[in-house]
This record gives structure tokens, sequence and C-alpha cells, in this order.
């Protein structure tokens, strides 16, 4: 009988002793069933590892602000000092104001950017020099948003309103939203662009018939990515947009929002209030999330 | 609706007048001269196939003849493409407008990424067509031989179906305008056996009503479907790498007695 050692075939192909023929088995104590085994347990607990802040965050969202999760919420204004119940309408108002207030700012203008740079002249100076603002832009700190449009629009119309803060929030959108609107278009098949130049289309009438309509999926994901992003800003707003315990009834006032409200509220030292920025914040990562989950729906690829 | 049989045109034969004049001296791609000396002239009514190496020019050609070459930066082209009677390179023309009447089908199946229907009505609508939109694309469907397997799915995406399936939905695409010219860039070398032959016999077809120019890097492909065949060839003797029409004539004297000895040795598969 020979050693294992002897057999130069040992270590990567074993042998069966009797016929000669390699044993082709799954051999599951081998040294790389084993590796291969602790790697895969690996992957799975981090994988794991970096599901478990989002869902203890959500954990403590519902049982720390679920109790609070009634009609009234929705419906009724903050509360004063020492008042009880409430709810935070106008800051649930607020925020979907600013918000739409900076979707329609920005939308347009980074679609029609994001068509210069991906259609008309992508290998432009002015281009690169675009997507490289973009790209800063994107990584620009919010807050500075804030002092910008606080000296551009604040000091300009007399005082705090949801127009300057939808206004400050489009900064924000402006960036990621022309980027990936710029991506999308990017991905658009050269040869669906060629057909419709065969058909006998003008440049605008392929971007608008064929290169816009095939990217609008993924143009919308990022639309609606980008809106979740800001939607739960709130160092923009605190210059901008201000605070207020009223219903907004024009877009020149100052207007409460969630994320202003939460920071409002969380430092009193009444516990309805700080009970109501613990359903703010519920409300706040689902109307984020709901968001996310919108935006995979959206973005499938459609056949 | 149906009527394909009756839209018959008497055909130009033996007049052979042709519907392009191509008179290319010379093509840059800025200053690579990709194509010398290249007359040909794409008869009315008939399918011309032009055949050659890999490089020699025939796409070249074939994309200069609606202008699709425009799109290649330092693309430049001596000489005149008669379409009718108008120079298509001449000042004022408008590619734009040249293209609508010189339709293209292409290598890669290409359909938009919408409905069956949105595909074929696509020139349709760029054209502000006032007619019965529905037939007529019922019609381009049928002349394309498709209307049969997409009828009762009209609204699935064109990127639904198989690649033959989607090769005929851009050739139906392109005829439901009725260009004048349809041009075909090597329209079966992404499709299997039985998807090349449905698309041959829809050109055969197809040629009754319209002028066909046909690129095709398969030799007997131009044999089975061309009237007219194109030999183009390129010359690696100068050094370069720039592609000529070595000669053109009818289908069977190109393959059965061609005068060039360039020719001959292609056609008996000395070089491919």
């Amino acid at each position: 009988m020979m050693a294992p050692d002897a057999n130069p075939m040992r270590a990567t192909a074993p042998q069966s002793a009797s016929s000669g023929a390699p044993s082709l088995e799954y051999n599951s104590l081998e040294p790389r069933a084993l590796w291969n085994l602790f790697l895969t347990v690996g992957a799975w607990a981090v994988a794991a590892l970096g599901a478990v802040p989002l869902l203890s965050v959500l954990y403590m969202l519902i049982t720390k602000g679920g109790a609070r999760l009634t009609p009234e919420l929705f419906t009724e204004l903050p509360p004063a000092g020492f008042e009880l119940g409430g709810g935070i309408g106008n800051a649930i108002q607020g925020t979907l104001v600013t918000v739409a207030i900076a979707s329609v700012i920005s939308i347009p203008v980074a679609i029609l950017a994001a068509v210069y740079l991906a259609e008309f002249r992508p290998n432009s100076q002015i281009a690169s020099v675009a997507r490289f603002l973009a790209k800063v832009l994107t990584g620009f700190p919010s807050i500075l948003a804030g002092v910008f449009v606080y000296a551009a629009v604040v000091l300009l119309m007399g005082g705090y309103s949801a127009l300057a803060g939808g206004v400050a929030l489009a900064v924000l959108m402006l960036p990621t939203v022309t980027l990936t609107a710029e991506g999308a278009m990017r991905m658009v098949p050269q040869r669906m662009k060629d057909a419709a130049i065969g058909m006998g289309c003008t440049n605008a009438q392929v971007v608008w018939s064929v290169t816009l309509p095939t990217a609008l999926p993924s143009i919308v994901t990022g639309v609606i990515l980008a809106v979740a992003r800001v939607a739960g800003e709130s160092a923009p707003l605190l210059f901008t947009a201000l605070f207020s315990n009223y219903w907004l009834r024009n877009i020149s006032e100052p207007t409460a929002s969630l994320s202003i409200l939460i920071y409002n509220f969380s430092s009193m030292p009444f516990d309805n209030q700080i009970e109501l920025a613990w359903a703010a914040s519920l409300v706040l990562v689902m109307i984020v999330l709901s968001f996310n989950i919108l935006s995979r729906f959206i973005g499938r690829p459609q056949v | 609706m149906g009527n394909a049989a009756a839209l018959k045109r008497p055909m130009a034969r033996g007049a052979s007048e042709s519907a392009i004049d191509c008179r290319v001296d010379k093509i840059y791609y800025g200053k690579f001269l990709a194509v010398r000396d290249s007359n040909i002239a794409i008869e009315k009514g008939k399918i011309t196939g032009f055949i050659g190496p890999s490089g020699c020019g025939k796409s070249t050609v074939l994309r200069s003849l609606n202008r699709m070459n425009d799109l290649i930066k330092g693309f430049k082209l001596d000489g005149k493409v008669n379409f009718l009677g108008q120079d298509i390179y001449a000042k004022g023309i408008d590619p734009v407008v040249v293209r609508r009447h010189i339709g293209m089908v292409f290598q890669q199946p290409n359909p938009f990424s919408m409905s069956i229907f949105d595909n074929v009505a696509f020139g349709l609508k760029l054209n502000r067509f006032k007619g019965d939109v529905e037939d007529r694309v019922e019609h381009a469907l049928t002349r394309a031989a498709l209307w049969d397997e997409v009828k009762d799915k009209l609204k699935a995406s064109g990127l639904s179906l198989s690649g033959g399936q989607q090769q005929r939905l851009c050739i139906a695409r392109a005829v439901a305008t009725q260009p004048s010219v349809l041009l075909m860039d090597e329209p079966c070398s992404a499709l299997d056996p039985i998807a090349t032959r449905r698309v041959e016999e829809l050109m055969l077809e197809l040629k009754k009503d319209y002028t066909i120019a046909l690129v095709t890097h398969n030799m007997q492909q131009a044999r089975r479907v061309a009237d007219v065949t194109a030999f183009f060839s390129v010359d690696i003797s100068q050094g370069g790498r720039t592609g000529h029409l070595v000669e053109a004539g009818p289908t069977d004297q190109i393959f059965d007695a061609p005068t060039q000895t360039l020719t001959k040795q292609y056609i008996s598969g000395e070089f491919s």
C-alpha cells in the first residue's frame, strides 16, 4: 500500500483505493468544503448584521411611536406645552408641500440638463464642467444649501417661507436627479437611437420619442430616491422654512415639517411632545421607505 | 386591408431605371480613406446585393445612401449620391428628410421599447400621417409576414418577440411609411437559419413594391435574393485599408462569369 504522501495526486484528486478511478463523491470534510461552508455562513452573518441597524430603528420607532399612530395624528395641529393630544398634521402637510415645490423646480431643470449631458453635447467642455459640478454638489453639506437659500431667497423675500424651503431642497435634488437621468439616458442602446435616426427623426425627436420614454422607468426611480432623501432633510429647512404651529395656507409663509418637528419636540420637557416626536419619526420613515419600495417597482426592467 | 397583392406596381424591368445613383469618389473618416471610386446604381424594383470581405467598405457605402454616416465624426464624402435626380449631399439638403424617403434596416434587430403597434406606427406619427393608422400598421405587418404571429398581441412590447420576429418588426416599421428605397445592412447576420430564410422570402416579396439595397456578409444570400450584385474589396497593396467597388452586374454574371480576377478569387472562396 502506498503512503498517502507518496501519491502526487493526493492533494487534489483523491483516488479510490480499489479501482484506481478518482473518487467523484462530495466529501464534506475536505478542507475546501469546510472553507466554503465557513465563508457562506460568514457572508450570511455579515448580511444579517447589515440589516440590524435598520430593523432595530424600525422596531424602536414602532414600539415608541406606534401607539400614537391614530387618525388625530394626521389631522390635528401640534399641542401647546402641557396640552394633551394633538397631532402633526401641519408637519406632514409642510413636508409634502416643500418636497412638491422642490420637485417642480428641480425635475424639469435636471432632466433638461441630463438631455444636454447625455445626448446633445456629451463631450463638450460645458458638459464635463457641469457633470463635475453636479458630482461636487451631490456631496454638498445640506446645511450650506440652507444657508445659501437663506441669503438668496429668505433675505430677498423678507421672511422664512415654504417656498424658500422648497428651493433649498431643490438645490439638493438637482444634482442627483441630473446624474441619474443622464445615466439612464446613456443606458438606452445606441441601436434604438440609430433606428430613430434612420426613420428620419431630428435630434429633438429622438430624445423626445425614443430616449426619454425608454429611460423613463430609471429616471422615475432616480427622482423617487431623490425625493425620499430630501423628505428627511432638516438642516436646509432650519434656515428657510423655519417652523409653524399652524396649517400652511400660503407658500410664502413659514411651514412646519416632519424633520424640524422631530428636532423641536424631542428636546421639549413634555411627554406628550416627545411621544409625538416618536410618532413623527415613524411617519417619516414610513414615507421614505414607501418611496424606496415604490422606486423598486417602477424601476423594474420592462420587457 | 389584405389587398397587398392588389397593390403590386408594374416593375421597371429592363428599363433599369435607377432609384439611387451612387457616385462615390472618396469617403473619409477623418484622415482615413475608407472607400474610393465606387459607382453603383441601385435599380428600381430590384434587390442590389453588396458583397465583399470585412472592411471592404460595403456598409460604409450603404450607410452613405441615406446619410446615416453623418452621425460619425469626421465623415466626409467626395462625390454625389443622386436620389431620384437630386444629389442628397448637395447644399441645403436636410438629411432628416432624406432618411424619411430612404428607410433602413439594421444588422441588430432594434425595435423601440414600446408596443408592437407603436413600433410600426412610429414613422406614421413622425410624418403626421393623416389616414387610417391601424390599417397601415396591419398592412405593414402583413407585408413583413408578421401579422399572423402578432395580431393578438399588438400591445405587447416589441422587445418581447424573438430575434427573427424583431427583425421582421423592424422591416414592418420601415415599410409602414412606404419609403422609396429600403437599405438593409446585414439584416440576417444576427438571425438563425430559419429566421434568415423568412427574411429572405420577405425581401423577394418586398421588391415588388420597393427598391432594396442589401449588404450581406454571406455570398450565398446575395446569390439567393439579389438581382444585381456589387462586389467590393480592399486595397491592401497600397498599405491602407481602403475599400472600393471591384465590379457590379447581374448576379448570375458576377457569380458565374466574373470579369475581374479578384471577384473570381472571392467567389471561389480563395479569400474571405
